[in-house]
């Protein structure tokens, strides 16, 4: 009795010591990916270093690239350091038009139309902030995965319309004849679909939603947004729903990419009616290089193609933006931002994010992000 | 001998140093330190009043603004839709959560914190009280997130059964219907952790209260032939009930206001979610939905939904404490 029960307190310190571990991982891990690629990295020094202290804040989406790239720039520049605090693309916008940081940071490029309840616009704010027209400059691309853990299942095929039926709850078990007609071959178990959601409001919601609703209009008949309108049960952040679908069979969620390899779940692959496509970094960048540029100028404002039937495109990512100002109103700081934002965008900094699980910007775009950071004055 | 005849020691002295014990206001000599001592002590008290008024002015002022444009009842209503216009939201929802997780909590809590109380003070050996409740109020030492990764991933697996077999037995009831939300991650799972959480604030302000029964009240139950348990029965509880019911609102508030585990363990339902008294459901509290909002609070609106609830908890708390005080006050009369 007494061996068991002592037992169970070393379980409970285990768990304990492994939750801390956890939370302590997350800081840790990409320090060790950039000390092992960081050496190697010759293409950032080709950007002229500018010195001084530099500080954005905004979404939690892209922390783990920009602190990635902040690593990386600080290297090359020992001059300089960049500070970026994960707080949420509403406080980072908040920020940013506060004046508090020179640089913001959101899933969403800035409304030109007013949201419920202010009277100005999101971008005519930070317009008057910066005394110059602020830009939105799309830099970090995080695909997301639509992840299952169902016994026996190691290739699942979904299409909008089928998942929109999951997620919404009109499909309720595995081996719905709705999955079976897009999986010939796969034998699937009679186990209940359980759908978990971020409970927190997020930018992957957003544009997972964004997405059944353009690519599954008939089916998807809720709203999109930062807020799950779907069915199923809300886990916090990434890491929450992640864990929910590695313990639960008949689990499945969409998440970030990087969780989902993290975590080792099985992703779907997606048909949007050319063809399965499984989730990598050029089948994510192919369907982001459709984007259409909705901004003027650049202002870079990215409209994805949720629909896109290209054969070889993953349709299911978003698009971090940051916020700057056109014209900087220190000129020191602005220089600052312009040389880092130029290293993060340069292609070897872009590529190096895949290995943390985000995809590179394609060549189109990444040329107008050029255009505009090299017009940041 | 007048002494025994209730006249004080005072009334023999003459001359000048004739004066009455110090008495309120009047116990002031007016040297320095008295005033500087009334004058903290005072400050202290009216910055504690003052910071509360702030915090209930401030969430107000927030949530008024939103609280006028809401199209549904807010008090009634299980809508919460703060992106769109017309703007509705309604507490409905998180009042449930928060209360009935609580209350659970409570449940659960102060009986087995009034056991341990009374076991440290009456029934455990003496080398054994102080160790025993310092390992109690250690339990309050733990950090919130770790109680929410412990009640996911270790409670949480040992749910399953008690939930399955409650569900068996009273099924039929709307508050133990089963709801389809893992056992892991429900309303039970939550107030059991937010048990434990509360256990050490109940016990350490119980453990003081019983520890101060008057010896004489225990000897004389003992002496007319009271067993240890109806002593404690006779003597000891209604000494301390005063104490042990504000040792459970000071946990209540605790339990009412707990934002991180809870976020952790209990699963949110999508805003469709039919409504269900049932405790084996999800759900949020009003903690846990204003933590899973905050970081993105994009209008004023918005913003004033969520202060609107956290008005709602605020006033919920002050409620429950100005019970408590009532009954206090009331059961005083007995204890002197």
């Amino acid at each position: 009795m007494k061996i068991q029960s002592r037992r169970r307190i070393a379980n409970v310190t285990g768990v304990a010591l492994v939750g801390t571990l956890a939370l302590a991982g997350c800081g840790s891990n990409n320090n060790t990916t950039a000390t092992s690629s960081g050496s190697s990295s010759t293409s950032a020094s080709s950007t002229g270093c500018a010195t001084g202290t530099l500080s954005g804040e905004g979404s939690t989406a892209q922390k783990n690239a920009i602190d990635q790239a902040i690593t990386d720039y600080q290297t090359t520049c020992p001059g300089a350091t960049v500070n970026y605090n994960g707080t949420g693309s509403g406080a980072g916008v908040k920020q940013f038009t506060a004046g508090q940081v020179a640089f913001g940071g959101s899933d969403s490029a800035l409304k030109s139309v007013p949201v419920a309840g202010a009277t100005v616009t999101e971008q005519a704010a930070a317009d008057k902030a910066c005394g110059s027209p602020a830009w939105d400059i799309p830099m970090v691309t995080g695909p997301i995965a639509v992840v299952y853990n169902v016994k026996g299942v190691s290739k699942l095929i979904l299409t909008p319309a089928v998942s929109a039926k999951i997620f919404n709850g009109v499909i309720t078990t595995w081996n719905d004849p709705a999955i079976a007609a897009i999986n010939p071959g796969v034998t699937l178990p009679a186990t209940a679909i359980k759908v978990f959601f971020r409970s927190d409001s997020s930018g992957t919601t957003e544009n997972f939603t964004k997405y059944l609703a353009a690519a599954a209009p008939t089916a998807w008949t809720a709203a999109s947004g930062k807020t799950w309108t779907g069915k199923g049960e809300g886990k916090q952040a990434s890491s929450g729903v992640s864990n929910a679908v590695k313990a639960t069979d008949g689990g499945i969620t969409y998440t970030e990419w990087s969780y989902a390899k993290d975590d080792q779940l099985a992703m779907a692959q997606i048909d949007n009616g050319g063809g399965p496509v499984e989730l990598t970094a050029p089948a994510v960048s192919q369907a982001l290089s459709l984007a259409k540029q909705a901004g003027t100028g650049n202002n870079i404002i990215l409209k994805l193609d949720y629909t896109t039937k290209a054969p070889g495109a993953y349709p299911i990512l978003l698009v971090t933006y940051e916020i700057a100002c056109s014209k900087g109103k220190d000129a020191a700081k602005a220089k600052l931002l312009q040389s880092f934002l130029k290293s993060f965008a340069s292609s070897g900094e872009q590529a190096k994010l895949v290995t943390i699980g985000y995809a590179p910007l394609p060549a189109n775009i990444q040329g107008q992000v050029n255009t505009a950071i090299a017009a940041l004055s | 001998m007048p002494n025994i005849t209730g006249v004080s020691a005072v009334d023999e002295l003459s001359g000048p140093e004739r004066h009455g014990p110090p008495q309120g206001n009047r116990a002031s000599t007016g040297r320095l330190g008295d005033r500087i001592f009334s004058g903290t002590a005072r400050g202290a008290g009216i910055l504690v009043i003052a910071i509360v008024t702030l915090v209930g002015v401030f969430l107000l002022s927030q949530a008024i603004p939103a609280l006028a444009k809401d199209k549904v009842n807010f008090l009634t209503s299980t809508q919460w839709n703060v992106d769109a216009t017309p703007l509705q939201f309604g507490i409905a929802n998180l009042l449930w959560v928060t209360v009935l997780s609580s209350a659970l909590a409570m449940v659960v809590a102060v009986p087995l914190g009034i056991g341990v109380a009374l076991f440290i003070t009456q029934y455990a050996p003496r080398w054994l009280r102080g160790p025993a409740a310092s390992l109690v109020d250690l339990l309050a030492a733990v950090p919130s997130i770790v109680y929410g990764l412990w009640g996911l991933q270790v409670l949480g697996t040992h749910m399953d059964g008690i939930q399955g077999f409650l569900i068996k037995i009273f099924g039929r009831l709307p508050l133990f219907q089963d709801a389809g939300v893992a056992a892991a991650s429900t309303i039970l799972t939550v107030a059991v952790v937010l048990a434990i959480m509360v256990l050490p604030i109940v016990t350490a302000l119980s453990r003081e209260v019983f520890a101060q029964t008057p010896t004489t009240n225990m000897e004389a139950a003992l002496a007319l032939g009271a067993t240890r348990w109806e002593m404690i029965r006779t003597a000891v509880l209604p000494f301390g009930k005063p104490g042990v019911i504000s040792a459970s609102m000071l946990g209540l508030g605790r339990a009412l206001g707990e934002t991180v585990a809870v976020t952790v363990i209990l699963s949110a339902l999508a805003g469709s979610a039919p409504w269900s008294w049932s405790m084996f459901n999800g759900g949020e509290t009003f903690a846990s939905k204003i933590a899973n909002n905050a970081a993105e609070f994009d209008s004023p609106q918005k913003a004033g939904a969520f202060m609107a609830a956290g008005l709602v908890l605020f006033g919920l708390t002050f409620i429950v404490n100005a019970v408590a005080r009532a009954v206090i006050n009331r059961r005083k009369a007995f204890v002197e």
